[in-house]
């Protein structure tokens, strides 16, 4: 097998230096009556085979690149550019360990450094950590953050924050002695803070809202904020990291943590995984924060020299004291991030926000005024909005597919009540050609 | 004069981008706006905007590129470098992993669209269970966990569903051994659990007489690690098994040493309820330098309807996702989990076939023995029997001897070019040294490695500063971590604002 470099030979004289008969002996430990199992597997495949199979299933998948995609919804078609996969597809930083070892990792630990400086420029947050497994299992890991900070029980969910962002929060804290609460949106999608008015008790730990939300809709909230601070309550803000090179930081809107799913930045969609949750909060924090942090500090020869830091949080150190279990999470990913953000620069981070805005403002428009069709979140949107039609959404996007398009994501699936209203996305990756494709499509399919 | 010392790894020229940011540079080519005239900010209300600069760096391509690759220039890796690091399982990470994983037919795919659209990767996860399901023993699969701690949570959450299913909502005691990796206590605990440690014996196995007081009708599950990490396998693990079933508890399986097992024994035989598994050790889906990884969890019959949903189901030819699961624990992660690092996972089974990974799995356990058979007699080696992949060594002698740590001999291997082994790891042998080669190294490079320990030995009586301060040959010595935890710099912005540093970094 070509990834074993023992020859016969080898084994033979390494077996006769343990000063064994043969290698069987080495296994005398196990019991004898649960050794050699009966497996199945399919045949070995040679390399050849292997590209051409995994191929052929490659080919049964419909994707971004065989047909027009206006499908986002917390996973988002963004340009990439090429020097991305050519820095994390260097074999010294994708085939390296989690740097426990400084000396022998600094490429890795001043890459992590650039990661978190440039998240914290991006979110205006004091303090980014080096990467988290992904958007949903960031934002439980900062309302728990949140729970331990403030010593309170509950925590408090808008509705149009991501329904998968929410069920992971409510599977972390089902069976914990902590609670969920939910609070609802307006018709126009706005949070409804006479609601959240009367869910703000005194033990709400936390506040977790998402802006530009689920549907779409960039949220004032500036009354929002003091009500949850009034409170003594933490808050959080869910984002798409892009949309703060147009639309005010977290930090400009008073959050405490802000977290989200960093895939935009750099990241393929591939059917999920892996991305990349980012955490970044207050100074007040950041001996909660979960996850590894790359801090800087000086050698022995007084030299500049990156090590992980604040460690006593972690499982290694603290094993059940730890304020967080995680372990490896997503380093690569946020390496890809780094070199996404370095690439897009300072004057790119607002042309690419200003890109999906006015395509999105565009394609409302234009869509909004077909017969058939309602835009329905007419606030102001980074590059996702609801349109309503007369019809379901599965005809909708079945009729579209047809045409060569991926149709916008079905609100039933996680909205019930919301029938016949499709949350349609629109990036800088489509051109103005491509925005008139879908819009003369929607209009014979919606006929 | 130190600035002129050869290094051997990268350059010394640590300056971040921001210390080579000009005014005016662009990288990326970004498109031109398609409706120039709109004044964008006109139409949002100003309240909305941003008001303060993002302040990122500004350079070229040509820069940026070189500037990451001489950063990867200052890492050791598997590609270039030998990872003897106990319970981590650094393998050579093939090739076509990658290449298989960025095909735009799975990298260009979105988790919402619908399931007849996807039914290729949809089989991917079907076969990938099917897979892991024959090489553990166990009942049902997720692939959903994107790391094994991650998988240990969802674990604790399963036995808690599990327990409570059944009324027995007293259950709030895990036990873990005291030779036991962190993430289990912290899994545990971060769950609620209460933790209570099991001690070891003599022979570096549970003991089995201390268990015995331990288990009781409160205690939720037993979490083990088998080969343990000191890479025995627990002779016991039948005996276990019946004492943990016997007061009702579960029995849970942390994958990361199966790499020393696969085709040879399987957890589910050995009655473990629950098993992670780590798919970048494992299945050698690469590190990635802390991720990202994957962590399935597998499980018996009688836990499957806890798992998180949705789980693909086969009709015929097609691949169905099944969302109406009552009893599941709900989602531990968005979506399916990290579909890239699955995939390079099943890529590995189907190139090896069954044979293939028991001759991973073989080749692991002989590397490691025989590297401990060349090491034992120099070095310490409390617990030398036969091992499985992994063995630990002690440096207890040095350091009372020669004030040598464990930890200065890592260091010092890095001058010899290899990383150094798991250190001060596991609690229960001083001064460790855990040593784990995998199956893809040459006998030349085990050889190689084994001198330089015998040689470190030497220098340790000879010339022990040598091996105190070391590296010697690395782009930075030892750095001040104490410093660093005291007056945390974790960004850009905090070190634009440092005054205190008088650094030495600038060196073009």
């Amino acid at each position: 097998m070509s990834y074993f470099p023992l020859t016969k030979e080898d084994q033979a004289e390494m077996l006769e230096t343990i000063g064994v008969e043969h290698f069987g002996q080495l296994l005398q430990a196990i019991p004898t009556e649960i050794r050699n199992p009966k497996i199945d597997l399919p045949p070995a495949l040679s390399e050849l085979e292997a590209q051409r199979w995994f191929q052929s299933l490659a080919d049964l998948n419909a994707t971004s690149k065989t047909h027009l995609s206006f499908l986002g919804a917390g996973c988002y078609e963004h340009f990439i550019p090429s020097i991305v996969r050519h820095v994390t597809g260097r074999g010294e930083f994708y085939t390296s360990y989690t740097p426990y070892q400084p000396e022998a990792s600094q490429g890795t630990l001043q890459a992590l450094f650039e990661y978190q400086g440039l998240m914290c420029e991006l979110t205006g947050m004091d303090v980014a950590n080096g990467s988290h497994y992904d958007g949903a299992s960031a934002l439980a890991e900062s309302v728990l953050m949140g729970l331990h900070h403030t010593g309170r029980t509950k925590a408090v969910l808008c509705e149009s924050v991501h329904p998968e962002f929410r069920e992971v929060v409510k599977t972390y804290l089902t069976g914990t002695r902590f609670e969920i609460e939910t609070t609802g949106f307006h018709p126009d999608f706005r949070t409804n803070l006479e609601e959240l008015k009367k869910k703000l008790t005194a033990d709400v730990a936390c506040v977790a809202i998402q802006s530009p939300n689920f549907f779409g809709l960039v949220e004032d909230l500036t009354e929002l904020e003091t009500l949850v601070h009034q409170n003594g309550s933490l808050l959080i803000l869910v984002s798409h990291p892009l949309s703060f090179g147009f639309y005010k930081s977290a930090m400009e809107w008073g959050a405490d943590v802000a977290c989200g799913e960093a895939q935009p930045l750099g990241i393929s969609p591939s059917f999920g995984g892996p991305w990349l949750g980012y955490i970044a909060v207050t100074r007040a924090l950041v001996r909660r924060i979960p996850g590894r942090l790359a801090g800087v500090t000086t050698d022995e020869s007084g030299r500049r020299a990156f090590c992980l830091t604040l460690q006593a949080r972690e499982q290694h150190i603290r094993r059940e004291k730890a304020s967080s279990n995680i372990c490896t999470n997503q380093a690569l990913c946020a390496l890809a991030a780094a070199v996404y953000l370095a690439s897009i620069g300072k004057k790119g981070i607002r042309r690419v926000a200003e890109l999906n805005l006015e395509r999105a403002l565009y394609l409302r428009k234009a869509v909004g005024a077909l017969k058939r069709v309602e835009a329905v979140t007419t606030g102001s949107v980074f590059n996702e909005f609801v349109v309503r039609f007369e019809k379901p959404v599965s005809a909708v996007n079945a009729a579209l597919f047809e045409k060569g398009i991926i149709g916008g994501l079905d609100l039933v699936r996680y909205y019930p009540k919301l029938r016949n209203q499709m949350l349609v996305c629109a990036t800088e990756t489509k051109s103005k050609d491509d925005l008139d494709r879908f819009v003369s499509a929607l209009k014979e399919v919606t006929a | 004069m130190e600035q002129s010392k050869l290094t051997t790894l990268g350059t010394q020229d640590s300056r971040l981008l921001f210390e080579r940011s000009k005014r005016g540079k662009e990288a990326a080519m970004l498109p031109e706006r398609a409706f120039p005239k709109e004044d964008l900010a006109a139409n949002i209300p100003a309240k909305l905007l941003r008001k303060s600069e993002v302040d990122f760096p500004e350079l070229s391509e040509p820069e940026l590129v070189r500037y990451f690759v001489n950063l990867s220039k200052k890492n050791f890796s598997v590609d270039t470098h030998f990872y003897p690091l106990g319970s981590c399982t650094m393998k050579y990470n093939p090739k076509i992993h990658e290449d298989v994983a960025a095909l735009s037919g799975f990298a260009c795919v979105s988790p919402l669209q619908p399931e007849e659209e996807v039914q290729g990767v949809l089989r991917i996860f079907d076969d990938l269970a099917e897979a892991l399901k024959q090489l553990t023993g166990m009942d049902a699969f997720t692939l959903q966990p994107a790391a094994g701690a991650h998988g240990e949570l969802l674990g604790m959450m399963l036995a808690r569903a599990y327990h409570a299913s059944r009324g027995e909502k007293r259950r709030n005691v895990v036990l873990v051994p005291d030779s036991s990796h962190g993430t289990n206590p912290a899994s545990a605990a971060q769950y609620g659990y209460e933790v209570v440690q099991v001690p070891s014996d003599e022979r570096g196995r549970v003991c089995l007489a201390a268990l015995e007081k331990l288990v009781s009708d409160r205690v939720a599950c037993l979490m083990l690690t088998n080969p343990n990490t000191l890479g025995l396998f627990e002779t016991d693990i039948l005996k276990i098994r019946d004492l943990a079933h016997a007061k009702g508890a579960l029995l849970y399986y942390d994958g990361a040493n199966l790499n020393a097992l696969l085709g040879t024994v399987r957890p589910g035989d050995m009655g473990f309820d629950i098993v992670h598994l780590n798919v970048h050790k494992t299945f050698t889906t690469p590190h990635g330098g802390g991720g990202p990884g994957a962590g399935p969890v597998g499980v018996v019959k009688a836990l499957e309807p806890f798992l998180p949903k949705p789980v693909v189901r086969r009709n015929g030819t097609r691949y169905h996702l099944d969302y109406d699961r009552p009893n599941s624990i709900g989602k531990i992660r968005s979506f399916f989990g990290n579909t890239g690092i699955l995939i390079r996972a099943y890529v590995y089974i189907r190139m090896l076939g069954l044979e293939g990974l028991r001759q991973a799995s073989h080749d692991a356990v002989l590397a490691a023995n025989y590297l401990r058979k060349k090491l034992s007699s120099a070095y310490l080696n409390p617990h030398n029997e036969y091992c499985m992949h992994e063995f630990v060594l002690s440096a207890r002698d040095l350091a009372a001897e020669h004030h040598v740590h464990a930890h200065d001999i890592g260091k010092r291997l890095l001058d010899y070019g290899f990383h150094a082994p798991t250190v001060h790891f596991p609690l229960v042998v001083k001064e460790a040294l855990m040593i784990e080669p995998t199956e893809t190294e040459s006998k030349e490079t085990l050889d190689a490695f084994a001198d330089a320990m015998l040689k470190i030995l030497k220098e340790i009586e000879e010339t022990p500063d040598l091996v105190r301060k070391a590296p010697h040959t690395m782009p930075i010595r030892r750095p001040n971590e104490v410093e660093a935890a005291r007056k945390p710099i974790l960004s850009s912005r905090d070190l634009k604002r440092d005054q205190s540093h008088n650094w030495s970094a600038h060196q073009p």
